[in-house]
């Protein structure tokens, strides 16, 4: 993978880095708020921010050349969200048993 | 009678020393090493997933136990091996970044940098499991979690045996990521080795992305990780 | 007068003796000598595994359980599934045939890592010795499914050890799968378009799309098997607080897709043999191709349709019966579109062709009684009865591995440079039909009729003996019908004519190279501009010469 951009990723970089550390720092901070049902829901939520902006900015699938990289990416998290959601019909429903 | 081993390249660019004979071109190489890290970097998500699943239904199921279980473990070790880790990313980048530019310093510094920081959230995990170990959270025999009381819930206790579930998903878990971690200090020791030698350039340089890949894989399973072990319930 | 010495011709270089010594084998990473090596380990296997059966059908000869005890007996048929689906079924047509030919017909050298696809030979080696080992000194009797909690907390058997091995041929099956969809995507020649591959080129990589997505969960599942059994973690034992379904969910999230492992590779076979011997295009090409895809992705929605009597939700169990019956449709396009391409085509009943039309007739019933099985009410009666083991027989066996033979005899000549004897071949392909039919159709009616699997001992219910007796019967005929091809496959490699390049005058990439090809496969990377199955141009009398001469072929 080459260098596309003519100007210099790193202020990007540094740029993702702090918003990383920042998320983090949310991530610790909510969890000492009383959310209810929804305190999973903002964890997760971070967390999924936080690694959207690991894989696009830094493993470079924003602006990777070929739609593969991102099928790949987005093929096994349905897969992964299947495995998870399927299971869960079982365990969901079976108090209704 | 023509030699069968003789490889015709139909272009006319020099035989790159790093290209390997059965690809076209390098640009074909650097693809193929590329997709099949990502391809590799998929199956680690399943691989994860299983213990992400059987996670999720116990999570459901004892919610009260493994949220006393949970406020057990050293919140701020988590946080700070976040911390750790997400810095190892920005120095992977770096890496990456200086052998496309043909800095082969700042390549050296950053790979070290890397192992340093993922050394350091190897001895933060030690000193967590050594925590653990000394409270007798270990599942297995040893494994006790009496009058452990529920957050929120005064007067009411943890069950032991839904504890010693989140404690041994906690340490499957945590232990594989280590694995990958301590797999990963190998990769990047052979790149740093690599990179002493002067073979990286900026038209060659596929292993330390592809490594840079799998670092920042190992770093996105520990973002998932750490609230899902560490802050469950913490506002109680 | 003395008559001149007269030199012996000098056999062509081939990717067979470019070099000779044990180590140039051991240390190739030419992808066709690493199917042969995997030829020889997956057909050891394929004995041991079949020994494991014939012991299970003379224990089922009479009544009583007197052959084994029932300990052994358990083993038995645990040993005859591990091996079966581990080491044989899973690898066998993708790490042969695949390995052969899926870089010849895309017209690349060799796969995107050929050293990783060494790796994978010695990582399915070292997981075969370990099973070897774990067999050796006592083996495992849970059943190759090995639920928990009886394999995590109440068997004394040696489960980490069978669980180790798995686990490390599993990384094998992953590696090739990635080796794979890497070669198929980046490594197709000029001209070689999506839609001009060989549809055994789709149906692997729909294989491998499985193997990388699933293979990983079983593998998690057994490193959980293995804590679970050394710690008494409580993650699936009930009194801990476990549930033992969960440990259901997880086998059967990668062992259902592992069927379609089993079957998709096998079925491009089948598409490849009836187009050649139909002298035809594959009807609904697109069809094919995309439903070797869609059977890859609905395959992960139906495991639990293992589980509907185990005790899961009922409210779950009609969204995995409504998915399975969906999963079939796929498989049902094929079979119309095989049947449709041999509509008015010229066909050819030569071995391979044998192999495929067995193949359509048992898949079909294979596949019709797993609607059966979908059904939530039929399933209660006929779950854990013979009904099931004749079901998935009649695919993997009836299905999978006569596609296997028919793939083998299909491209022998190119793999090995000589002709099997086409009558024995065809003599072998009636006796394995007939054999097959004879071992598992009345197992239909044993399980209908309420035979347990799993029973070494039936004799509460001896009105079933006589049906176990064809069976058994049945089973000694279809291993004669399997040593055949052993023996004149080996017969033919010393004594064969030699093979030309394109016996069956047959469309794709391979079949111009000489048989057997040399190491690199092609001089020069062939310009592809024609399509799939250009059967009409190969018919044609100018025999499609011009397309010959687009190819470079190494001489």
């Amino acid at each position: 993978m080459s260098d596309h951009s003519k100007s210099s990723p790193l202020p990007t970089y540094f740029a993702v880095f702090f918003a990383l550390l920042v998320g983090t720092g949310l991530t610790v901070f909510a969890a000492t708020l009383d959310l209810g049902r929804f305190n999973a829901a903002v964890a997760l939520t971070i967390a999924s921010i936080k690694a959207t902006l690991v894989a696009l900015f830094f493993m470079h699938v924003k602006g990777a050349s070929e739609k593969l990289t991102k099928l790949v990416v987005i093929g096994v998290l349905f897969f992964l969200l299947l495995l998870l959601g399927l299971t869960m019909t079982d365990y969901a429903t079976r108090p209704w048993s | 009678m023509p030699d069968s081993t003789l490889v015709g390249l139909h272009h006319e660019e020099e035989h790159h020393p790093e290209l390997l004979h059965h690809f076209a071109d390098a640009q074909q190489q650097r693809d193929s090493a590329s997709l099949g890290m990502w391809v590799f970097l998929a199956t680690e998500v399943m691989f994860f997933g299983g213990l992400f699943c059987a996670y999720l239904v116990y999570r459901r199921w004892y919610f009260p136990d493994f949220a006393a279980a949970s406020s057990t473990i050293n919140m701020w070790l988590g946080a700070t091996n976040t911390a750790v880790l997400i810095c190892s990313s920005l120095t992977v980048v770096l890496a990456v970044w200086a052998a496309q530019t043909a800095r082969r310093t700042l390549l050296i510094i950053s790979l070290i940098a890397t192992m340093l920081l993922g050394m350091a959230f190897l001895g933060i995990k030690g000193v967590e499991y050594k925590e653990k170990f000394d409270e007798h959270h270990v599942p297995g025999a040893s494994f006790s979690f009496n009058n452990v009381p529920v957050p929120g819930h005064p007067g009411q206790y943890a069950n032991p045996h839904h504890a010693q579930i989140f404690f041994s998903l906690y340490f499957v878990m945590t232990g594989l990521h280590a694995l990958h971690m301590i797999i990963g200090l190998g990769i990047f020791l052979w790149l740093l080795i690599m990179s002493w030698k002067g073979r990286f350039t900026p038209e060659w340089h596929t292993p330390v992305e592809i490594g840079g890949l799998y670092w920042h894989f190992v770093d996105i399973v520990w973002i998932y990780l750490f609230p899902l072990l560490y802050l469950i319930d913490r506002h109680k | 007068m003395p008559q001149p010495a007269i030199a012996p011709p000098v056999e062509r270089e081939n990717y067979l003796n470019a070099k000779y010594g044990v180590w140039s084998w051991l240390l190739t990473t030419d992808h066709k000598r690493i199917a042969l090596l995997y030829l020889l380990s997956i057909t050891f296997f394929f004995f041991i595994g079949g020994f494991f059966a014939l012991l299970i059908r003379l224990e089922l000869l009479t009544p009583a359980g007197d052959l084994v005890q029932a300990d052994t007996y358990n083993k038995l048929f645990t040993m005859h599934g591990m091996v079966m689906v581990f080491f044989f079924l899973i690898p066998s047509i993708p790490a042969v045939l695949g390995n052969f030919l899926v870089p010849m017909m895309i017209g690349a050298k060799d796969l995107a890592f050929p050293r990783i696809n060494l790796l994978s030979w010695y990582l399915y080696v070292i997981g075969g010795v370990m099973m070897l080992h774990c067999m050796l000194t006592g083996g495992v009797d849970t059943g190759w499914t090995f639920y928990a909690p009886f394999s995590t907390n109440f068997t004394n058997t040696k489960i980490v050890e069978a669980g180790l091995a798995i686990f490390v041929a599993g990384f094998s099956s992953i590696l090739t799968g990635l080796n794979f969809v890497v070669t198929i995507h980046r490594m197709r020649a000029p001209g070689m378009t999506w839609s001009r591959l060989p549809l055994f080129i789709w149906a692997h990589y729909a294989t491998s799309i499985i193997q990388l997505l699933g293979t990983p969960v079983v593998a998690v599942t057994i490193v959980l098997v293995a804590a679970e059994r050394a710690l008494h973690l409580g993650i699936f034992d009930p009194k801990l607080g476990g549930d033992p379904l969960l440990f259901q969910h997880l086998f059967w999230f990668y062992s259902h897709p592992a069927v379609y492992i089993m079957i998709l590779p096998s079925m491009g076979v089948v598409t490849e043999i009836i187009a050649c011997f139909s002298r035809k295009r594959i009807f609904g090409y697109s069809f094919v191709a995309f439903s070797s895809i869609a059977i890859a992705v609905f395959g992960f929605l139906v495991w639990a349709h293992h589980m509907f009597v185990a005790g899961m939700s009922v409210y779950a169990a009609l969204v995995f019966s409504l998915l399975s019956y969906a999963v079939a449709v796929p498989s049902a396009i094929k079979v119309f579109n095989w049947t449709a391409t041999l509509y008015k085509g010229s066909i050819h009943y030569d071995a391979p062709m044998l192999y495929a039309f067995g193949f359509l007739g048992l898949f079909t019933i294979g596949g019709l009684t797993g609607l059966f099985l979908s059904a939530l009410g039929i399933n209660v009666h006929v779950t854990d009865t013979y009904f099931v083991v004749a079901h998935f027989h009649y695919i993997m066996v009836g299905g999978a591995v006569m596609g296997y033979l028919g793939g083998m005899h299909f491209w022998w000549p190119k793999i090995s440079g000589k002709l099997y004897p086409e009558g024995w071949a065809r003599l072998a392909a009636l006796i394995v039909f007939i054999g097959f039919n004879l071992t598992f159709f009345p197992q239909f009616l044993l399980g209908y009729m309420g035979m347990p699997r799993r029973y070494y001992d039936y004799s509460h219910m001896p009105e079933f003996q006589i049906l176990n007796v064809l069976s058994t019967a049945g089973a000694t005929v279809l291993g004669v019908g399997y040593l055949l091809p052993m023996i004149y496959f080996l017969w033919s490699m010393r004594y064969g004519k030699p093979a030309p390049d394109n016996p069956w005058n047959a469309a794709g990439l391979e079949w111009k190279t000489p048989s057997p090809p040399p190491t690199f496969n092609f001089d020069e990377e062939p310009v592809v501009t024609w399509e799939a199955y250009n059967y009409d141009e190969l018919d044609s009398p100018d025999k499609g010469a011009l397309r010959g001469e687009e190819v470079p072929v190494a001489r």
